[in-house]
């Protein structure tokens, strides 16, 4: 019934297969020059070679389109529904207002800008596999800084451990942070995620500001999201106000929800299957249309084994999942 | 008048159908159309085996209306829906791949209850008929009881493949448990209107 309502609307959207091989085609193109642009020089941390090892230019021909990026999104503060948020962040537009808490075991601490934020690190592109623990898949062009490039800014004292993460908490702003028909909240508010310090630091761990080669929108996360490609994308927080170095482990929220299903860790593992369902291979999703997905198998890390790996030496995977 | 009604039921029935196919051809089911034709379909599946429930007590509620002329209607496309959404599975899914489905029947108790209610559909649709009806006598009504566990295993099969928002299979559960507080209602009267009789 739900269905048919949104049915009557008439989408606006509606991208054919040909259009969106285009888009692909022109954001390639934007993301080449704009390669070229920092490569040579108008910023001298983006060199050429962390451009070949980071950027995953090799991903470029599998890139999932726009509409299904940022029309498909497990955000649970609009809705649970995957096409819903798209709909409701049509208002949610932060930009400069925005700011961001660093505190916690931390030489820099305060309150910041996200001007002063993109000030002190400077803007890449990168092309990230995105695997969710529902085991579905795309492929994802950001835009960002490394979240190492910050943390060496705030400088962590060697107390720090872990970071610490938290999203918005503001109902007016997320309506599904409001209680549903029967009284139950969907999860315990505001989202919180964290790293371990090394994972934290691992040059493949991303701040996004942009995707697609544009801002940010509501639905992805705006303005600031933290990605981090070998783990399930419910550890790449959306919407983030708050950043903590502890000693301590911090709360992951669908870990604090069902401990047996989500695991702090949530590294993509092939091996290590969700209790309800397999996680050996996924449905990779490329376009909107029908048959726009495909099923793949999941790889080691999502496929970031060979700069991730040595993290988790000695350490029992499935066990700590 | 009763000819109308009916064709407008079965358009009524259908619409889901034509409404999804056309959306999923043109591209207007979100991010993901296999997963949302997969859940739309199961959902309707649903939604007619309780509507088809609902047929005896409203029957009993407003004994002019001919209710139980639309109970095998409702009770066939409920049964409709959840074969599609058993294709829509192993297509999209499965790719046919009928030793992933054991394994995940198996493995998975979610689709393992899931399996079970569509199993216990299929006695009922090929009894549909007036002359099975009419053969099974008494122990036809014994067997279509069997509507009330594909129901249970269904509304099973929905909660438990939700993730952490429990308020939409709940609208569905509470429906459920509505229907079979009415039934409980119904037995025990009976049961004691026959007692009272008996110590008489």
């Amino acid at each position: 019934m739900k269905l048919l309502k949104d049915y009557l609307k008439v989408k606006e959207h509606q991208v054919t297969p040909e259009s969106v091989f285009w888009k692909r085609r022109e954001f390639i193109r934007q993301f080449a020059l704009s390669s070229v642009v920092l490569a040579s020089g108008s910023s001298l941390a983006f060199t050429e070679k962390t451009t070949s090892k980071y950027a995953g230019l090799e991903l470029k021909n599998e890139l999932s389109s726009e509409y299904v990026v940022t029309h498909h999104n497990n955000f649970y503060e609009f809705s649970t529904d995957k096409e819903r948020p798209a709909e409701l962040a049509k208002n949610f537009n932060p930009g400069s207002d925005w700011s961001v808490n660093i505190g916690g075991e931390v030489e820099l601490a305060g309150k910041f800008g996200l001007e002063d934020l993109l000030k002190w690190t400077s803007q890449e592109e990168r092309i990230y596999r995105l695997r969710c623990v529902e085991a579905w898949s795309m492929v994802v062009p950001w835009r960002g800084f490394s979240l190492k490039s910050l943390i060496d800014k705030v400088k962590p004292t060697s107390k720090a451990k872990y970071v610490a993460f938290k999203t918005l908490h503001d109902p007016n702003v997320f309506p599904g942070q409001k209680r549903g028909t029967f009284g139950m909240h969907t999860l315990p508010w505001p989202y919180e995620e964290g790293l371990t310090i090394d994972e934290a630091t691992n040059p493949l761990t991303f701040m996004a500001t942009g995707v697609y080669g544009k801002d940010l929108p509501g639905q992805n996360g705006a303005p600031l999201r933290l990605v981090v490609p070998w783990k399930y994308g419910f550890k790449s927080i959306k919407s983030i106000v708050s950043i903590e170095f502890t000693e301590e482990q911090p709360v992951s929220t669908w870990n604090e929800r069902a401990s047996s299903e989500y695991g702090f860790y949530a590294n993509v593992n092939p091996k290590v299957d969700h209790p309800r369902w397999s996680q050996a291979t996924e449905r990779r999703i490329t376009d909107e249309t029908l048959f726009g997905v495909k099923r793949i198998p999941t790889q080691m890390f999502n496929g970031y084994g060979d700069l991730v790996a040595p993290i988790y030496k000695g350490l029992n995977l499935k066990k700590y999942f | 008048m009763y000819k109308i009604i009916k064709v407008i039921s079965h358009i009524l029935a259908i619409t889901p159908l034509v409404w999804l196919t056309y959306a999923a051809f043109n591209a207007l089911l979100g991010g993901d159309p296999q997963e949302k034709l997969l859940h739309e379909l199961g959902l309707w599946g649903l939604i007619f085996l309780l509507l088809s429930l609902s047929i005896t007590p409203l029957q009993r509620s407003m004994r002019k209306v001919p209710w139980m002329k639309f109970r095998r209607m409702l009770g066939l496309y409920a049964a409709f829906y959840a074969t599609l959404h058993l294709i829509a599975y192993l297509l999209f899914y499965l790719q046919f791949n009928f030793s992933e489905l054991i394994n995940e029947i198996i493995k998975r108790p979610y689709i393992t209850i899931g399996m079970l209610g569509f199993l216990s559909l299929l006695p009922l649709v090929f009894t549909s008929t007036r002359t099975a009806q009419r053969k099974l006598g008494k122990s036809w009504k014994k067997l279509h009881r069997l509507a009330y566990f594909a129901a249970a295993s269904g509304l099973i099969h929905f909660i438990w493949q939700s993730k952490s928002d429990l308020n939409e299979p709940l609208k569905y559960i509470s429906w459920g448990i509505i229907l079979l507080a009415i039934r409980v209602y119904f037995y025990l009267k009976h049961k004691r209107t026959l007692s009272i009789s008996n110590n008489n």
